[in-house]
């Protein structure tokens, strides 16, 4: 079981008011050029069918309900991971007074994925080791969101 | 057939034993196959296994009341009817049959789809009740062409008994029937030029939207059981007849998987029609060799 959680992520992708740049760079990760299907990954559309959520974006605040209902539509075992420099940090919109971020105030993340925008590479990196996470929480079972520390992709392993 | 027969049909060969890889083997091609005309790798071989085993593994959304429980039985009553259909299919040519059991079959590989029909519907997602209402007018278009074909060849041949529509030797006419069938099964399978019902990027899912977990793997699953049945079909009609049973059933396995490889490829190098269009395109383009199939068929009839 946790070797099929492990083999077969599905996505949903959530834009939480980002530039577009990140949301890109997650479809270029599906392109024939890195193809992140060898993985099992498949980008669904509705949150109940998906196991990890793709959140681009600084968190804009009409965003934050959208979030959090997703969040909560997407079953058990599941992770999250933040793509792009804006969720974990909010960036260069840090001062802004329509955020309402960064992420980690709202729902718990697993991975978090810098860059403006990141590498396709480093996307598909994330993905595979938010699905080990996807594993080892189906693995502990039960209420597990902290017992896992959040990681980030730093460098790209070729 | 005696019930030992029948149930060995239904659990072993073709039945679920059989069945339920290939089901997982099928969908297994159709996007490997799509993914090596794009260019890709594509999924491993083990993928849709992976993806099933997943889905039992996760949680359900809770459902209460009647509502609740229709939601839950109804990828269980498509699931069980798509076994049934491929348990029908006369493989094994000593296994026997009934007669009428091609009527049987065509109205079992028909409760899935309208399964997904009142699934969209009960599950009152906006997105779910689009998708119902797209595949209700898909189903309305692509049946009378499938029908009137699978008439015509059993009109041709002056039985409805599948086994031996099976071993008669086939006519010019039932080739003519079997292109018709095989120009609905893009639709009866949601593939791509008609894949209106469940059209990503648009509806999100369509029907199966709300549906999570063990539900969709269900639905999966049922999946996977319709390309077994509705390509077996066309195998068990196209088939030459053989004297050995087991390169009957090798035959029977080949030409199904053939069907799979042409109907990923015309997946993957078509683009989604728009519904009006495809109503346009079975109702005027394709009813023509429809009717054209039956006439000559009952006119041959009179005449022999």
């Amino acid at each position: 079981m946790c070797y099929c959680r492990r083999r077969s992520p599905w996505l949903f992708h959530m834009n939480s008011g980002s530039c577009n740049g990140c949301d890109i760079e997650i479809i270029a990760s599906l392109s024939p050029r890195y193809d992140a299907e060898q993985l099992g990954v498949r980008l669904e559309g509705s949150p109940r069918h998906a196991d990890i959520i793709v959140i681009t974006g600084p968190v804009t605040r009409n965003a934050v309900g959208a979030i959090k209902t997703v969040y909560d539509q997407v079953l058990g075992p599941k992770a999250v991971v933040a793509i792009g420099s804006c969720p974990a940090t909010t960036n260069v919109f840090i001062d802004s007074r329509t955020l309402d971020g960064p992420l980690q105030k709202h729902i718990p993340v697993d991975i978090f994925v810098p860059g403006c925008p990141p590498r396709p590479d480093a996307i598909v990196q994330g993905v595979a080791k938010a699905a080990e996470i996807l594993a080892e929480k189906g693995r502990i079972g039960g209420s597990v969101d902290g017992a896992i520390k959040p990681q980030a992709i730093i460098e790209v392993q070729p | 057939m005696n019930i030992f027969t029948a149930l060995a049909r239904l659990l072993i060969f073709p039945g679920v034993l059989f069945a339920v890889p290939a089901a997982w083997f099928f969908l297994w091609v159709e996007r490997k196959a799509v993914a090596m005309m794009q260019g890709r790798i594509g999924p491993p071989f083990m993928q849709p296994f992976y993806d099933f085993i997943k889905l039992l593994g996760k949680g359900m959304p809770p459902r209460t009341g009647i509502a609740g429980t229709i939601m839950r039985a109804w990828p269980l009553i498509a699931v069980a009817s798509a076994v049934g259909a491929v348990g029908l299919l006369p493989v094994l040519p000593a296994s026997g049959g009934f007669e009428g059991d091609l009527i049987l079959l065509l109205a079992l590989l028909e409760v899935p789809s309208i399964c997904i029909i009142a699934a969209g519907f009960s599950s009152r997602s906006l997105f779910g009740e689009i998708g119902s209402a797209r595949e209700a007018v898909l189903s309305v278009s692509y049946n009378l062409v499938f029908l009137l074909a699978i008439i015509s060849v059993a009109a041709a041949q002056h039985t409805f008994r599948l086994e031996a529509l099976a071993q008669l030797p086939a006519s010019p006419l039932r080739w003519l029937g079997v292109i018709a069938i095989l120009v609905c099964l893009p639709a009866k399978l949601h593939l791509n030029p008609f894949s209106l019902p469940n059209a990503e990027q648009e509806i999100y899912s369509g029907p199966i939207t709300e549906y999570a977990g063990p539900e969709l793997a269900m639905w999966e699953l049922s999946h996977g059981l319709e390309w077994v049945a509705a390509t077996g079909l066309v195998a068990t009609l196209a088939a030459p007849h053989v004297t050995l049973w087991w390169l009957g059933a090798i035959a029977f396995i080949a030409i199904s998987f053939g069907i799979v490889l042409l109907l990923s490829v015309v997946a993957a190098s078509t683009a989604r029609l728009a519904i009006d269009t495809t109503v346009r395109f079975y109702w005027q383009c394709t009813l023509i060799f429809a009717v054209l199939a039956i006439s000559s068929a009952l006119l041959l009839r009179f005449k022999a």
